[in-house]
């Protein structure tokens, strides 16, 4: 007989109440049990997202949990603040996002912020953004996006949160931040103004505006960066905009793409985390393995052409439900470099790309497909 | 003494000259005409005598300066790409058009269709860009979520929308998007700027397949 076909919220309720029934019926020797070994495994792999119930990803870190080597930070991403006087919705699910990320327990490693943390890069909204974000208990590694960018060319978004090409160690693992989002000068031979050129590059598809581009300079400095590191060193790179080009229209695009891959190249295992797209995206390029960002402010459509074969695309936002397709979300880094991306979606089920689903080409580990499709 | 004499002479005529060019000067704001450009607002003085050439460019120029924005359309399309409308241009070839004014279509009714459709379509898509021109109360506009307007299915409705429990038609989940995320001013359905939005958002989707019902 065919299995009836469930979609993902009902089954996520059907197990959510499984789980609390079966709660009502243990007593007090086995509850202990019970809440031991799923305390024991949340706490191993840090995999539970603090807010939300999931069998799946528990199952996953007990198999993980093996490599004292394995680690994992959380991220928050796109959060495109007002002043909250003029609209307080996104502020307040920047402050849910903060939320989650200080609930997880264990604490990630630390916090990466992936971009576009103000909306229009206004001095007040990027200190709003900035105090918001102090209270992140670990420790907070942030990105440039364009729209904190564009007003007065990152001039406070580097006041309040320094330079935004950077690298460091950690656990092994070399990581670099690259400001992805360096555009062409499109505004002084038009004469516009400081707002006129920040409202041009906050429109997704104005195309007014100029490609994305790392850059000569910061290809350069990445050259230099990575040339004490032997090829088989595992390097994560965040990027706002993803490191290939999607589709141009929309900015999910970098122009020097392949010059900056081409450096990444000799690395036998490379992961890029991008933002800026707002949706679940996956990709690999030879040793590249590429992950997207949710957003805490709204979804993105998926672009309507070049979408990579890797990427399961989520289910179509419900205009409905503000939050929905919305997140935020964990990285497990595995000893090898390679990475579970772990998308928290505020009104759905968790999903995780495996490691083993980029590392396969695909073939294991395959993410649920959506059932309604993107338009 | 002659020297004195000199001077006066000069400051003599220093002051004719100086009267003689107010005398032209007066006689020639009499010569001139005002004329008032082709929207009925603008106005523009020129002498009597101009024609042709000049005083259509006299015309022109008042024009242009009281209508910065004239180049809206052609400003809006090169900022948000718009799908072009569809290729008539088969209708110019054939036979049988003799005698019927509807069959018998030239390049310049073509270019005529285009240029007034784009121009309708256009305008919607400044409104689905525009916090402002939605009235927004929480800067929202449409593209913040429908890049191109993607992702608003025109070719589904009129459908069952579950979460409000009836059949609504495209016209009616924009009004929807008005109200929650915009936080807008909700449009009358034969409102001037909702049949601009329903223009390019069904623009955009050109080439799609209708299906209607279809979730």
């Amino acid at each position: 007989m065919k299995p009836r076909i469930k979609s993902i919220e009902t089954k996520y309720m059907q197990d959510r109440q499984e789980f609390f029934s079966g709660l009502k019926n243990l007593d007090r020797r086995s509850f202990l049990k019970v809440s031991a070994a799923a305390m024991g495994a949340a706490a191993a792999s840090g995999l539970l997202p603090g807010h939300s119930f999931c069998p799946v990803s528990v199952a996953q870190a007990a198999a993980s949990s093996n490599s004292s080597e394995s680690f994992r930070f959380a991220y928050i991403s796109d959060s495109h603040l007002y002043e909250k006087k003029i609209n307080d919705r996104f502020v307040r699910a920047l402050l849910r996002a903060v939320e989650d990320v200080n609930n997880l327990e264990p604490q990630p490693d630390f916090v990466f912020y992936g971009g576009d943390l103000a909306q229009l890069g206004q001095p007040k909204e990027l200190e709003l953004g900035a105090q918001i974000l102090k209270d992140v208990k670990a420790p907070l590694r942030m990105m440039v996006g364009e729209h904190d960018w564009y007003l007065d060319l990152g001039q406070k978004w580097q006041e309040l949160f320094g330079r935004p090409t950077y690298s460091w160690n950690h656990k092994g693992i070399h990581f670099v931040t690259l400001n992805s989002v360096v555009e062409r000068d499109f505004w002084t031979k038009r004469g516009l103004t400081p707002m006129e050129r920040m409202m041009t590059v906050a429109g997704l598809d104005n195309g007014m505006q100029s490609p994305f581009s790392v850059g000569r300079q910061q290809r350069e400095w990445l050259k230099d960066d990575l040339a004490g590191y032997s090829n088989d060193a595992p390097i994560i790179v965040f990027s706002h905009s993803p490191l290939y080009k999607l589709y141009k229209k929309w900015n999910f695009w970098t122009d020097d793409a392949e010059e900056v891959q081409a450096i990444l190249k000799r690395f036998e295992r490379v992961v890029v985390i991008h933002g800026h797209t707002h949706q679940i995206l996956t990709n690999r390029i030879g040793n590249i393995h590429f992950h997207g960002l949710l957003s805490t402010a709204w979804p993105w459509p998926y672009a309507p052409e070049g979408m990579p074969e890797l990427t399961v695309e989520m289910n179509r936002p419900d205009p409905f439900n503000t939050n929905d397709g919305c997140g935020d979300g964990q990285v497990h880094v595995h000893p090898d470099g390679l990475v579970d991306k772990i998308y928290s979606l505020w009104n759905r089920k968790p999903i995780t790309v495996a490691r083993d689903y980029t590392a396969s080409w695909g073939t294991q580990s395959i993410p649920l497909k959506p059932n309604r499709p993107s338009y | 003494m002659q020297n004195t004499s000199t001077f006066a002479n000069f400051k003599f005529i220093l002051l004719s000259a100086a009267c003689l060019s107010v005398i032209i000067m007066i006689a020639a704001c009499r010569q001139e005409n005002q004329l008032t450009t082709c929207d009925g607002e603008g106005k523009v003085q020129v002498a009597k005598d101009t024609t042709g050439q000049a005083l259509a460019d006299a015309l022109m120029d008042q024009w242009t300066r009281d209508h910065p924005d004239r180049d809206w359309t052609t400003e809006e399309k090169q900022r948000h790409e718009l799908k072009p409308p569809a290729d008539n241009s088969s209708l110019l070839t054939g036979g049988q058009a003799e005698g019927n004014t509807y069959g018998q279509p030239t390049e310049r009714d073509l270019l005529t269709w285009t240029r007034e459709t784009e121009k309708f379509v256009l305008e919607g898509s400044r409104i689905f860009h525009s916090a402002d021109l939605l009235k927004s109360t929480v800067s929202v506009s449409c593209d913040m979520c429908h890049p191109h307007g993607a992702n608003t299915h025109p070719e589904t409705y009129p459908k069952f929308q579950t979460q409000l429990g009836r059949v609504l038609l495209l016209r009616d989940m924009i009004n929807w998007c008005i109200d929650n995320p915009v936080r807008g001013e909700r449009l009358e359905p034969d409102d001037r700027r909702m049949r601009a939005m329903e223009a390019y958002i069904m623009a955009q989707r050109s080439g799609t397949k209708m299906n209607y019902g279809k979730h």
